[in-house]
């Protein structure tokens, strides 16, 4: 008694049921993927914005997969305002040098990091941006600095393509 | 039970009944019997069970006429205001339903608080319950959606991404939830999808909450343990149906005003306003029966913190039955929880007024407080409650009070000894 046997039922047991797990499994994945972003959604991958017009002091917002993007044009102000700030005085630290290469053009996702909304342009205890749904405050840099959001305004992947035209995505 | 003695009269009656025995059920919901003592508070299980079907007609015929495409779903939805004939009337009809759907679970979930009705033998139909409350809310917030203005994008997309404050994964499940970069057209038609799903799953757990129901009983105001069927009880019909039945009738007074003279005062202006990805309204706030929950989630300044404590607001819920360490029901021989009690139903108002407000200055100060006061009192006033309150002595029957002429027992024996 004290000895168990392995027996041949035993075995037809435990291999049926790992034969139709892995089945289930196989059957359920196809049902959960379709509802991942299907092969149109990802074909709308890039955006050419033309910012010719496009004013120092100024926002373009230009709609990119379904996001608004920001493309602000800063001012000089707004640059050094972003360059002096300390990084220990930061939420989510990063320097504004990585996030706008050339100085002057800030693009950013126009997305609050918090819980998705779209901040307001020029507004908020820094110059930046203010999210009216939960009361999160970005500089002109787009960083965090005040409030519920714990990121800065996401920075797409985004080149000049001539002087005057970009291209998001 | 004795229904199971049940035999029907008539010949074809019995050869069906030995078949299907579905007159014994008729015959047991109608024999069913239920505690004397039963007030008001008592005829909103009634009054849900009118609401859901209610909302499953007019959202039948809805469908009938609204086109689930983030290209059409808002004009389907004026189509259905101005061309589809008694569109207006049907589309109101649901929308108010769902707040009055709301207003009636609420008042039976605070009697069930007041009464005790969650303690045993009776966890089982309110953890059921809080689950047909919690499908509730995912119901009327994808209905919410489907009309595709201001609100229901803006609305999608602040809740979608509640679920980005989980850590690692919570970006990947935004994505799949919304099938794409942001709130969109595979978005919409799930959410219709889901939305039509739902109301059938809440009617199988009704079912299962009936049952739940008629194994032990109601519970009663007195809230003791009463025999059955006995001197404390009458059967469901027709004394609870008449019973039920005015009720309801007041209940559909007060619906019918919303549908006919103020149909959108419990709604949002900028729903009316077409979605656009572009803007964000203002001032975004969910409908009303959610706010005391976006309150609580907003009253905290972390992103994952807040989303784990409003989903624990409603979550404690189902621990309830372990959480209350007293082994007396009712409120009405409970001189302390009564108070507390009270407390709570004021707390989670000012919960729900804070939680229209901005988030800010004394309005966030205030939503803070009353925070910490909910978790407060579940989770430290309660399990101590239980072992530090005197109670007041219970009647041995519910025959005693009714007769005395009050539930307190103390005054009965006093009114007896008057009347004597």
């Amino acid at each position: 008694m004290s000895e168990k046997k392995t027996k041949r039922r035993d075995f037809l047991f435990t291999a049926t049921t790992a034969v139709g797990a892995v089945g289930a499994a196989a059957v359920v994945w196809p049902m959960i993927d379709q509802m991942n972003p299907d092969a149109s959604v990802k074909a709308l991958a890039s955006t050419e914005v033309d910012v010719s017009a496009l004013t120092p002091g100024n926002t373009l917002t230009v709609l990119w997969r379904g996001k608004p993007v920001f493309i602000r044009r800063r001012t000089k102000e707004e640059i050094d305002e972003a360059r002096k700030v300390k990084m220990e005085d930061l939420i989510h630290p990063e320097k504004d040098e990585d996030r706008a290469k050339n100085p002057e053009w800030l693009v950013m996702l126009g997305v609050c990091t918090h819980l998705g909304c779209v901040p307001l342009n020029d507004k908020g205890d820094y110059n930046g941006w203010f999210c009216p749904c939960h009361g999160s405050h970005y500089d002109t840099s787009g960083r965090i600095r005040k409030g519920p959001a714990p990121l800065n305004m996401e920075i797409p992947k985004y080149e000049f393509v001539n002087a005057n035209t970009i291209k998001i995505g | 039970m004795s229904d199971h003695d049940y035999r029907p009269k008539s010949k074809v009656g019995q050869w069906f009944n030995d078949r299907l025995p579905l007159l014994t059920l008729a015959n047991h919901l109608t024999d069913y019997p239920t505690p004397k003592n039963l007030n008001y508070w008592w005829t909103f299980g009634g009054i849900l069970t009118f609401c859901l079907i209610t909302q499953i007609i007019t959202g039948l015929t809805l469908a009938m006429h609204y086109i689930a495409h983030a290209d059409m779903a808002f004009e389907s939805v004026e189509h259905i205001m101005r061309d589809v004939n008694y569109g207006w009337l049907i589309r109101y009809i649901h929308a108010n339903g769902a707040s009055m759907f709301f207003l009636a679970v609420y008042i039976h979930i605070f009697r069930s608080l007041f009464y005790g009705s969650y303690k045993a033998p009776r966890e089982i139909i309110w953890i059921i319950g809080i689950i047909i409350y919690l499908l509730m809310m995912a119901a009327a917030f994808m209905g919410y959606v489907l009309p595709w203005g201001q609100m229901s994008f803006w609305g999608a997309t602040v809740i979608t991404n509640l679920f980005s404050a989980i850590p690692l994964v919570g970006e990947g499940i935004v994505t799949w939830l919304w099938g794409g970069y942001s709130v969109d057209n595979p978005t919409l038609t799930r959410f219709f999808t889901l939305h039509y799903l739902i109301p059938f799953l809440i009617l199988g757990l009704v079912v299962l909450h009936i049952w739940a129901l008629h194994v032990p009983g109601n519970n009663n105001p007195v809230g003791i343990d009463i025999k059955k069927p006995s001197k404390d009880t009458v059967p469901f019909h027709p004394y609870i149906v008449i019973k039920d039945g005015f009720a309801l009738l007041m209940f559909m007074i007060v619906f019918a005003f919303f549908v006919f003279y103020s149909p959108n005062i419990l709604g949002h202006a900028d729903n009316y306003i077409e979605a656009n990805p572009m803007v964000t309204p203002a001032h975004i706030v969910p409908e009303w029966y959610l706010l005391p929950f976006y309150a609580i989630l907003r009253s905290v300044p972390d992103k994952l913190l807040g989303v784990v404590a409003m989903l624990s607001a409603i979550l404690i819920l189902a621990v309830l039955p372990w959480l209350d360490t007293s082994k007396i029901r009712s409120a009405v021989f409970r001189p302390l929880y009564k108070q507390f009690y009270w407390i709570l139903v004021a707390d989670v108002l000012i919960l729900g007024y804070v939680g229209a407000m901005p988030a800010e200055g004394l309005y966030l100060l205030i939503a803070r407080v009353a925070t910490a006061y909910y978790f407060l009192h579940f989770l430290v006033i309660l399990p101590i409650l239980g072992f530090k309150e005197k109670t007041l002595p219970v009647p041995l029957s519910i025959t005693e009070p009714v007769l005395g002429g009050s539930p307190n027992l103390a005054t009965a024996r006093k009114k007896e000894s008057k009347i004597e």
